[in-house]
């Protein structure tokens, strides 16, 4: 599919940093709140349930990409440029200059939209084969539709399927996915608004489609180790439940040709 | 559904300025909108509003605040029109544009000038507390007429909008969630509407809705604002170019004709929206999706089996190798320079190293006591030797330091040889710091 020298263009592999930075995250995370988070979960089975999923992709005729992705009530719009110009102050010479615009409903982007910005940017930049096309521009702008719990792991989403609407060329497709940990220890997998204000930890993963690696993690609140890693664990069987939606999705686009 | 088309009207009464009859590029007439698709959020007070391909989010938002000085019972409106650059990419975040001030200026003489919200009501406390409206509309893909997009999404959420409703006892105000009490709409005296004229050769030819290619050749555009009993709120003429009398009469004559259609559309939409939440059936974005487009695709609510992600866990866990000690504690090396995870230690404070030391040496915990001696035992002797290399000038320049290369190399070998011993726990160096040294 690809030559080899694009996997291993750089090293270490960004998945690999920012897994290695999630792991030392956590172990110090634990470290300081191990009197809080400590202690093992309740016992759950069947319990966790993605909400309903909708996407569109296409959607805006002005972009070359775009995507509109819902969950539940929590709905993102996206539109993709690229690969376009450059500006010179932003050229990189031997990559594309990934950027990323996220747009709150109401008001000004504040510190909050800056940081998600940040996040959804690094994860793309793990999957984006930006070496082929070097010296040029790929712009995501990401607007909030409506929020309604796992706003991020919904960004993600919706950028990734206005990254395959635009073309772009991808190692891997990536998903996100939000996890909640109740009081009493409970996981909940798609958090609404009312969950996230009720749970004790949030922890946000992105997930390429290859493995199931860990590209990106984000996390709120106190939590162990064990549950860090089933958190994780519960986060991979989501994404496989999300690719087989976005490959769905694909198959019924094209479907005619 | 929570969504309303119109059809292409048809204007057959009025006749074409032009004798000459000629199509558009999209292959409208020269009197006709592009379909309207109105589609509502699960928010109050949130809507989308498609005119063809140009697209607008709208949201209505709240606050209690204190009134300006002036107008001590009436609320604040508040318009703020972004164009994004997901609408088209020549905009640039951040900047207040020539297009961006025209287009806020006009949707505010529009909206808040015609005075078509009952500002009055808005006070709760006269003088005190009255409510700030803040309208943001976000364009979301630039195809040409955003005035007139936008000014349908303002009304429309508006008219959608609920606030908290609010109590007042005395001095006492009461702010009701939206379960306790329902939220009440905003009084809505009329709905003004802008419509866009644009003219080609010195206006010899009108059309009506131009769109984003029609608007790069145009010569002039004439806006005007109107409601539904045929009172012009505003009119605007940009572009520079000489208009007849009668062609602003005929003009606001069209107005006056797309105006009412739009405000049928529109209060259907609202009706619609009104009725299936009424009914408790399902809202939202959505179900505006529609479900026999290629390109959209909905999935149900998937159940995820997370029965064994406990097992899991615990066989990564067990599987991983322990953390190195390194990483348990953040090493203060010298006030300003610290030290997490693995590697080497730092060489930069090493000259005020031993300063710390004096301090409180006793908090690290990953060097060994054989170290420490060594280091304790410098400092003993280098305390007053080490002072030397800083050398204060009187000249203008600051401290002059200069690194001692010696040093180094050896510490950091100790060190590194401890690290790969065997140190498989805090607690291990925590007995041998309480035994002497070997």
């Amino acid at each position: 599919m690809l030559p080899k020298t694009f996997r291993h263009a750089s090293w270490p592999s960004p998945e690999v940093v920012l897994y290695w930075l999630a792991f030392t995250w956590v172990e110090m995370e634990t470290d300081l709140g191990s009197s809080a988070g400590g202690g093992d979960l309740s016992s759950r089975g069947f319990g966790c349930s993605l909400r309903h999923f909708a996407c569109e992709q296409n959607l805006l005729s002005r972009p070359d990409g775009s995507a509109s992705f819902l969950q539940g009530d929590t709905s993102v719009l996206v539109g993709v440029y690229g690969p376009a110009e450059v500006k010179v102050s932003k050229e990189i010479f031997n990559k594309a200059t990934l950027e990323v615009i996220l747009k709150p409903k109401i008001g000004l982007p504040g510190v909050a939209e800056k940081s998600r910005e940040r996040l959804i940017r690094n994860t793309c930049e793990a999957v984006v084969l930006g070496t082929l096309h070097p010296r040029t521009s790929i712009t995501i702008v990401l607007q909030i539709v409506s929020d309604a719990g796992s706003l991020l792991a919904c960004c993600l989403n919706a950028a990734c399927l206005a990254l395959v609407d635009a073309g772009v060329p991808m190692r891997a497709l990536f998903c996100g996915v939000t996890c909640a940990l109740d009081p009493d220890g409970g996981l909940v997998l798609d958090p609404t608004t009312k969950q996230e204000k009720e749970a004790r930890a949030i922890l946000t993963f992105a997930l390429d489609s290859t493995e199931q690696k860990l590209l990106m993690s984000t996390t709120k609140g106190l939590y162990s180790v064990a549950e860090f890693q089933q958190c994780l664990a519960a986060a991979q069987h989501a994404s496989h439940h999300i690719f087989r939606f976005y490959r769905d999705s694909l198959q019924r686009r094209y479907s005619k040709s | 559904m929570a969504s309303e088309e119109s059809e292409a009207c048809d204007c057959s009464a009025l006749p074409p300025l032009s004798p000459i009859h000629l199509q558009r590029l999209d292959g409208r007439q020269t009197y006709d909108y592009r379909n309207i698709k109105i589609s509502f959020g699960t928010d109050y007070g949130c809507c989308i509003v498609e005119l063809g391909k140009t697209r607008v989010l709208g949201q209505v938002s709240c606050e209690l605040v204190s009134p300006k000085l002036n107008r001590a019972t009436e609320g604040i409106l508040f318009f703020n029109l972004e164009l994004s650059q997901m609408a088209a990419p020549g905009f640039e975040p951040g900047r207040q544009s020539d297009l961006l001030v025209k287009l806020n200026r006009l949707l505010e003489r529009c909206l808040r000038n015609s005075k078509c919200i009952d500002t009055e009501s808005l006070c709760v406390v006269a003088g005190e507390k009255v409510w700030q409206i803040r309208v943001d509309l976000h364009l979301l893909n630039h195809d040409g007429n955003i005035v007139d997009a936008a000014s349908i999404a303002a009304i429309v959420a508006l008219c959608h909008f609920r606030r908290p409703d609010v109590s007042v006892q005395g001095d006492e105000i009461t702010l009701y969630a939206l379960e306790e009490r329902d939220p009440v709409p905003l009084s809505i005296h009329h709905m003004p509407i802008c419509v866009s004229f644009a003219f080609f050769q010195q206006g010899t030819y009108l059309l009506v809705d131009p769109n984003e290619r029609e608007e790069r050749v145009m010569d002039g555009l004439l806006v005007i604002a109107m409601n539904k009993h045929r009172e012009i709120c505003t009119v605007q003429s940009s572009g520079g170019i000489m208009l007849l009398q009668d062609q602003v009469l005929r003009c606001s004559k069209i107005a006056g004709v797309k105006v009412a259609e739009i405000t049928e559309l529109i209060q259907k939409a609202l009706e619609n929206d009104r009725r299936v939440r009424k009914e408790g059936g399902k809202f939202g974005f959505a179900e505006s999706i529609a479900n026999q487009r290629i390109t959209a695709f909905k999935m149900e609510k998937a159940p995820v089996d997370t029965s064994d992600v406990e097992e899991k866990a615990e066989e990564i866990i067990a599987e991983a190798d322990p953390p190195s000690e390194a990483v348990s504690k953040p090493v203060l090396w010298t006030p300003g320079t610290a030290q997490i995870g693995e590697g080497i230690e730092s060489s930069w404070g090493d000259l005020e190293e031993e300063d710390e030391e004096d301090e409180g040496g006793s908090d690290e915990v990953t060097i060994l006591d054989s170290v420490k001696m060594e280091t304790e035992d410098q400092n003993v002797g280098n305390h007053i030797g080490d002072d030397t290399p800083i050398v204060l000038s009187d000249s203008e320049e600051d401290e002059i330091i200069i690194l001692e290369p010696g040093e180094n190399p050896k510490k950091t070998r100790t060190q590194a040889n401890c690290q790969q011993g065997k140190v498989p726990s805090k607690k291990a160096i925590r007995k041998k710091k309480q035994q002497p040294a070997d």
